[in-house]
């Protein structure tokens, strides 16, 4: 009788772990989903009627944008009725790869200057590219911040178990540059591949703390508990947008540039926790 | 099934003549093409990415990127974890796919599919599935970290237990293979000759389905290797410690995609040395 029970507990147990883990995945690859679109645009274009927009708008931006550009997207939309913003948020590395191989795209938006040169060294841009916020590092603890992590120096201590960024992308050089600053060394338990990575290991409790951006600090509501330090005073990511020169609809492009330097859209990026530029 | 010998074979066998010569012809000239066309795109569609590597290879400054203390302090990790996930499988899968091949059991089906999901899972939900069981607040984890103080994550066992969850499978699926097709009489008659089942199993089915253990073996050893998802979202990323050739070269391409090719070659390297070394053993086996 036990042995029954116990035999069709543990299939159903593992079915279960595969469904969160399913879950999970489908998650976190949602953000960078972006073949499928970002081939919309062309068919729409229109660039006769100049005040009045139509027609879709494609924007890739930088993945810690994600929150507040949706946002965005939504109220112009609204306000401009007949259109319709199509975002693909990725890695600033892999979509100014994408851009600069021909992705078809009206507007980027990257996490830092170096990805952004990438698009604008290509010749992709056209115009320069406009700094429109800027981020900040931010501590993330465990909820409750249960080690007492009051400092970027608290992370050394070697009890506690830190992970940073891949010093390859931004959030790890930017954290580097940090510690760098204040003659700081600290040993990780792991280099993660992209920012959201590292904050994912904290919000599962594997590691105790992350060097992670202020903004994805506040995306994860209270999964983690922010601790803000001094030291990100040194390494400040600007975040640069720029109209793209094969944009297929360049009065819409146009205008939700307009809309994310506006300070409607300066309030939607703030809130988000992003610094004005 | 080894088409250089058999074409050797065919140059004497035309001097020589007779029945096999016939049988050759008709294998180059009655090869339809429908058939010919898609099996040489297949080859070329599996061999051009390799070409590829080799041409845009960075020969000049290869020896300077490869002599760097962090390629082999990669190289080395990824070794004895291979290996080590290997021996783990060994000790656990052999067992395991004789229990799948020779105990009637109700739910063996589903068993077997359960085992075997590993297979045809994404390697990134393996290295979920494994946080939510042995990290340190999983459900196993979290009493293997309060009783013993031990924690799996960013650790090198970490790595062993991810590569291991993904290729165990293999293993068990090849030996259990080889147990259906051995034939169970022999084990059979040692049991009327007084061997326990143990002992049948270890002097009469062991060296019977050996060379199964060896493909087995090696099959999973080569996916171990090169087990990347599972081990980046179990293990974390530290050199040294964690950081498996594959997660080197990853990270290399973001960077500096010149190393990332560099790193490749290597690996590259010791797979075609594997299969080379174990040619002999692996063909009399197939």
């Amino acid at each position: 009788m036990t042995r029954t029970a116990r035999r069709t507990g543990r299939p159903m147990q593992v079915a279960a772990l595969g469904v969160t883990a399913l879950l999970a995945l489908s998650a976190c690859s949602s953000s960078d989903d972006s073949s499928s679109t970002d081939s919309g645009s062309s068919a729409s274009a229109s660039t006769s009627a100049s005040d009045q927009l139509s027609g879709t708008v494609t924007v890739f931006a930088a993945a810690s944008l994600k929150e507040s550009f949706t946002t965005l997207g939504k109220e112009f939309e609204k306000a401009h009725p007949g259109t319709k913003v199509t975002f693909s948020f990725g890695g600033s590395d892999s979509l100014a790869a994408s851009i600069t191989g021909g992705a078809p795209a009206d507007v980027f938006a990257s996490a830092s200057p170096k990805t952004m040169a990438i698009v604008t060294d290509a010749g992709d841009a056209s115009g320069t590219p406009a700094t429109f916020v800027r981020n900040q590092l931010e501590i993330a603890t465990l909820p409750g911040n249960p080690d007492k992590i009051a400092s970027l120096k608290d992370l050394t201590k070697s009890s506690l178990k830190v992970v940073l960024c891949d010093k390859t992308v931004p959030c790890g050089a930017a954290a580097q540059k940090a510690l760098d600053a204040s003659k700081l060394k600290l040993t990780p338990v792991s280099y993660e591949q992209d920012v959201k990575a590292a904050l994912t290991k904290v919000e599962l409790k594997e590691a105790d703390a992350a060097v992670v951006y202020k903004t994805d600090v506040h995306a994860a509501g209270d999964k983690v508990e922010g601790v803000e330090f001094p030291e990100s005073a040194d390494a400040i990511n600007d975040y640069p947008i720029v109209q793209l020169k094969d944009a297929q609809n360049t009065a819409a492009a146009k205008a939700f540039i307009a809309l994310v330097q506006s300070a409607e859209g300066q309030k939607v990026l703030t809130e988000a926790g992003f610094l004005q530029p | 099934m080894t088409v250089p010998t058999d074409r050797s074979g065919a140059a004497a066998d035309t001097i020589r003549g007779g029945l096999r010569r016939r049988r050759v012809r008709a294998q180059v000239r009655g090869v339809p093409l429908p058939l010919l066309v898609p099996a040489l795109i297949g080859v070329a569609f599996l061999v051009v990415p390799l070409i590829a590597l080799l041409v845009r290879a960075p020969w000049r400054s290869l020896p300077e990127l490869l002599t760097s203390a962090e390629v082999w302090q990669a190289l080395r990790l990824s070794l004895v974890c291979a290996t080590a996930a290997t021996a783990v499988s060994l000790v656990v899968g052999v067992p395991l796919a004789w229990l799948l091949a020779r105990v009637e059991f109700p739910g063996r089906g589903l068993l077997r599919a359960l085992v075997t999901l590993p297979l045809v899972l994404p390697p990134v939900v393996g290295g979920v599935a494994l946080l939510m069981a042995l990290g340190r607040n999983g459900i196993v984890g979290k009493t293997l970290d309060s009783w013993f103080g031990v924690t799996l994550p960013f650790t090198t066992a970490g790595v062993v237990v991810a590569e291991a969850f993904v290729a165990m499978p293999f293993l068990v699926i090849s030996v259990e293979g080889t147990l259906r097709a051995a034939d169970p009489r022999y084990e059979e008659a040692a049991a009327t000759l007084g061997a326990s089942r143990f002992t049948a199993f270890r002097r009469v089915t062991l060296p019977l389905i050996a060379p199964g253990i060896a493909a087995g073996a090696v099959l999973a050893w080569a996916r171990a290797l090169g087990e990347f998802g599972a081990t980046i979202t179990f293990a974390g990323n530290f050199p040294g410690r964690t950081q498996t050739m594959p997660l080197a070269v990853y990270l290399a391409l973001q960077s500096d995609p010149e190393a990332a090719i560099a790193l490749s070659l290597v690996l590259l390297a010791v797979s075609v040395a594997v299969l080379a070394g174990l040619r002999d053993r692996w063909m009399t086996a197939g």
